[in-house]
């Protein structure tokens, strides 16, 4: 029997230098001066938060009645990590030149995947980050790929025009951004453009994708949605869903 | 601590920049735009929004396009319309742009119309003079700080709220506060207007909103006794605009590159090109130091292979620039520390591309941008990775430095992130102040090749700029390897061809003013 201890997959804690120890670290500021008054407000902040043995080791004034905290704390619950069930599209990951390589050997001609933020929305923060050639965080936009031909239409895109500008380029996609959801606007619109999707009877030969800050798959599908991305999603995750996902279709 | 650099080729790069800009020169005299238009009006005072929330400069326009009488300009349509009206300039252009003042025209009516727009140019701009000239000095009273200036940014979203954290990072020793735009506020073609509290990625570009963090960061610098640098975003469909709200409401710098708009916001690239030349026409003369943004094709392209296209596009704005009258102090070429960190001696090829340009543009307060491109949201990896780029920026005198943020591709920066980022340029820039004085290059090392590798391959670049025209190469993706076609982007529909009797007096007379920096140019002398 081994000496080294193992997990508990149904009891996970964070791991500091000894396993189940459930050591974690903070940094925050607070508005207020720094001071004995002011660290006990920082370990406070730990200890609502359930943790236990706050341990308060940097405390900086960075500015008239702002501090800056460093801080450690144990935490005694632990998660079932066992018992974890993420939806999420199912794909390979695989990086550009990959998904580039994939699609040509498999379907031998180039994706056309038409964006937009549908509706009202004007951030296009996020569709920029997948489609646009510089991409995000070091990762291209699929303007970038040599076998994506990538239409950005850009911000508050009534939905039939997104539609209708899909067909026109005969698209295999059709990508959403949604960032503003102040009351469910997003939830709106999304519905509105699966149905424009089916109504054009477009529905079961493109992809309908979408993607935001408060995006998960779960919550895609169930609104028709092939998929679903969320935070720290990149285009090469919905590139290489859209290309494995027509491969799939294509062999069926 | 000099590199040695080939000044020969560093002329003939200049003189290609001279051959790639001229035929542009010729487009900007023919024509003019929609946001230029708004511009002039925004100088002669008109300001406000009707009840729809619609900008009068942009009501005035459409008014006066839909009438066919765009292309002689507005500064002549607004003249007959104070005439006629004998009302202020704002309400005559009120009464103008709801279609109340009937076209005249007739000769007189236009005479007339022009003597008034001339003068009364010439007496707006003589206050913005007086307005920019008491700026200068008191910052020159409380001084700027020593370079690196330290610049950081806040973008909450909410005015009021980017208020105290401007204050706060001004107090932990920034130089220079950027607040960063809304999310596509450079799309928009119309400034909104008053104070803005919604926000998405940062704070709407107003005049009002330039004006109370105006205000908020004089009275601190009078507090503190040091000068705090103000700057905003004049790119997008907007440039000209933004460049007189900034320049009316005491700005200090602009970003304002020539290309931005055209690879990164797919913006026309004959909309960004003319909007530029006006946008630098009014900075030049009044002292606001603009930023390029070279450092934005390492993001998207890989830095060591495309170093060179960095430093040509340098040559372009720089020569863009000259050709709107402004001298060299005040460009802010735009570089970054984008190379991968995974490359071996990555460290000696971001000295050799910052001490390039450096010696290349010795009188440029050179703006120098942390990495952004190899961030994760580690962001213990990415402090370790700003301290090198601090690192960098002291030991090759750049003049501003963006300061890196831990949080980079997380949020948008938190106050105790300004806070750190600080510490570590303080820190470095002190422990390491001279270290460049220290320094010989070995002439045949890794750093000296590299350098001259980079100029080497950006002169043989704008060779190709040069033969096939600006224009075509960009639709050819030379830049940051994003490809614009001349009649693509937004924005096209508002450049217009200037009608015999055009009129901007504004252009007349800042051209007038800074003909001698244009003229100086012509045959730039190598660099010393």
């Amino acid at each position: 029997m081994s000496l080294v201890k193992q997990p508990d997959l149904t009891h996970v804690l964070p791991y500091g230098d000894t396993l189940d120890d459930g050591k974690v670290q903070f940094s925050f500021s607070l508005p207020v001066p720094a001071g004995p008054e002011a660290a006990e407000a920082a370990r406070r902040v730990l200890l609502q938060m359930g943790l236990k043995d706050p341990l308060l080791v940097a405390m900086e004034e960075m500015g008239p009645s702002t501090t800056f905290f460093v801080l450690y704390g144990t935490v005694t619950r632990g998660v079932d990590y066992a018992n974890i069930h993420v939806p999420k599209a199912e794909f390979e990951h695989l990086d550009m030149h990959e998904i580039d390589d994939l699609v040509e050997r498999e379907l031998g001609r180039e994706l056309v995947v038409v964006g937009a933020c549908p509706g009202s929305d004007a951030h296009t923060v996020g569709i920029d980050a997948i489609m646009n050639m510089k991409g995000f965080a070091g990762h291209y936009g699929l303007e970038r790929y040599r076998q994506i031909r990538a239409i950005n239409l850009g911000a508050q895109v009534p939905p039939e025009t997104l539609v209708a500008r899909a067909i026109e380029e005969g698209a295999d996609a059709v990508l959403a951004s949604v960032v503003v959801t102040q009351k469910d606007l997003h939830i709106t619109t999304l519905t509105q453009l699966v149905e424009i999707m089916e109504a054009e009877g477009v529905r079961g030969r493109m992809l309908a994708i979408v993607g935001g800050p408060r995006m998960t798959h779960e919550l895609a599908t169930e609104l028709g949605f092939d998929a679903g991305f969320g935070p720290g999603s990149f285009a090469e995750d919905v590139a290489a869903f859209v290309a494995q996902e027509l491969i799939r279709r294509q062999s069926r | 601590m000099k590199l040695p650099v080939d000044l020969g080729k560093v002329a003939q790069a200049r003189d290609l920049a001279i051959a790639i800009t001229r035929p542009l020169q010729a487009y900007f005299a023919d024509h003019s735009t929609i946001t230029i238009e708004r511009a002039v009006l925004r100088l002669y005072g008109i300001d406000g929004v009707d009840e729809d929330e619609v900008p009068w400069p942009n009501r005035v326009v459409e008014q006066l396009a839909a009438s066919g009488r765009l292309d002689r300009g507005a500064a002549i349509a607004l003249g007959q319309a104070v005439l006629a009206s004998g009302r202020d300039p704002q309400e005559a252009a009120e009464a103008l742009a709801s279609g109340i003042i009937p076209p005249d025209d007739s000769p007189e009516s236009c005479g007339e119309a022009r003597d008034w727009a001339r003068s009364m140019a010439r007496r707006k701009l003589d206050e913005l003079m007086a307005f920019r000239a008491r700026r200068r000095e008191m910052r020159a009273a409380l001084g700027a700080g020593p370079t690196p200036w330290k610049y950081v940014i806040v973008a909450t979203g909410n005015i009021h709220e980017d208020v105290p954290q401007a204050q706060l990072a001004a107090r932990q020793g920034a130089d220079v506060v950027a607040v960063i735009r809304s999310t596509g506020q450079s799309l928009l073609d119309y400034v909104p207007f008053g104070h803005t509290t919604f926000g998405t990625g940062g704070t709407y570009a107003t005049g009002a909103n330039f004006k109370l963090m105006r205000q908020a960061l004089d009275e601190l610098g009078a507090e503190m006794g040091r000068y705090v640098q103000l700057t905003n975003y004049a790119s997008g469909l907007c440039m000209p605009e933004i460049t007189v709200l900034a320049a009316q409401e005491g700005l200090d710098m602009l970003l304002n590159d020539a290309l931005y708009g055209v690879l990164f916001r797919d913006i026309n690239i004959y909309r960004t090109l003319t909007d530029q030349h006006f946008s630098r026409l009014l900075n030049a003369a009044c002292g606001i130091l603009i930023n390029t943004g070279e450092d934005n094709y390492l993001t998207t392209a890989d830095a060591f292979e495309e170093g060179h296209t960095v430093l040509s596009s340098q040559f372009i704005n720089e020569r863009f620039a000259l050709d709107a009258g402004m001298a060299e102090n005040l460009m802010g070429l735009g570089h970054a520390f984008e190379m991968n960190p995974g490359t071996e001696d990555g460290l000696l090829y971001e000295i050799a591309m910052a001490q390039l340009v450096r010696q290349v543009f010795p009188d440029s307060p050179i703006k120098w941008m942390p990495p952004t491109k190899h961030v994760t949201g580690n962001v213990f990896w990415t402090y370790a990775h700003n301290t090198l780029y601090n690192l960098v920026g002291v030991l090759t005198d750049q003049t501003i430095e963006l300061l890196g943020m831990l949080t980079e591709a997380v949020h948008t920066p938190f106050a105790s992130d300004r806070y750190l980022a600080l510490k570590n340029a303080d820190y470095v820039f002190n422990y390491a102040r001279h270290l460049q004085d220290e320094i010989t290059w070995n002439p045949d090392g890794r750093i000296a090749q590299r350098s001259r590798q980079v100029l080497d391959e950006a002169v043989a670049l704008l060779e190709e700029v040069a033969d096939e025209g600006l224009v075509k190469a960009i639709g050819r993706g030379v830049f940051a390897g994003v490809k614009r076609p001349a009649d693509g982007g937004k924005g096209l529909e508002g450049v217009f061809v200037r009608h015999s009797t055009y009129l901007n007096p504004f252009e007349d007379l800042l051209r007038a003013g800074q003909a001698a920096i244009a003229q100086r140019v012509v045959q730039p002398e190598a660099t010393p």
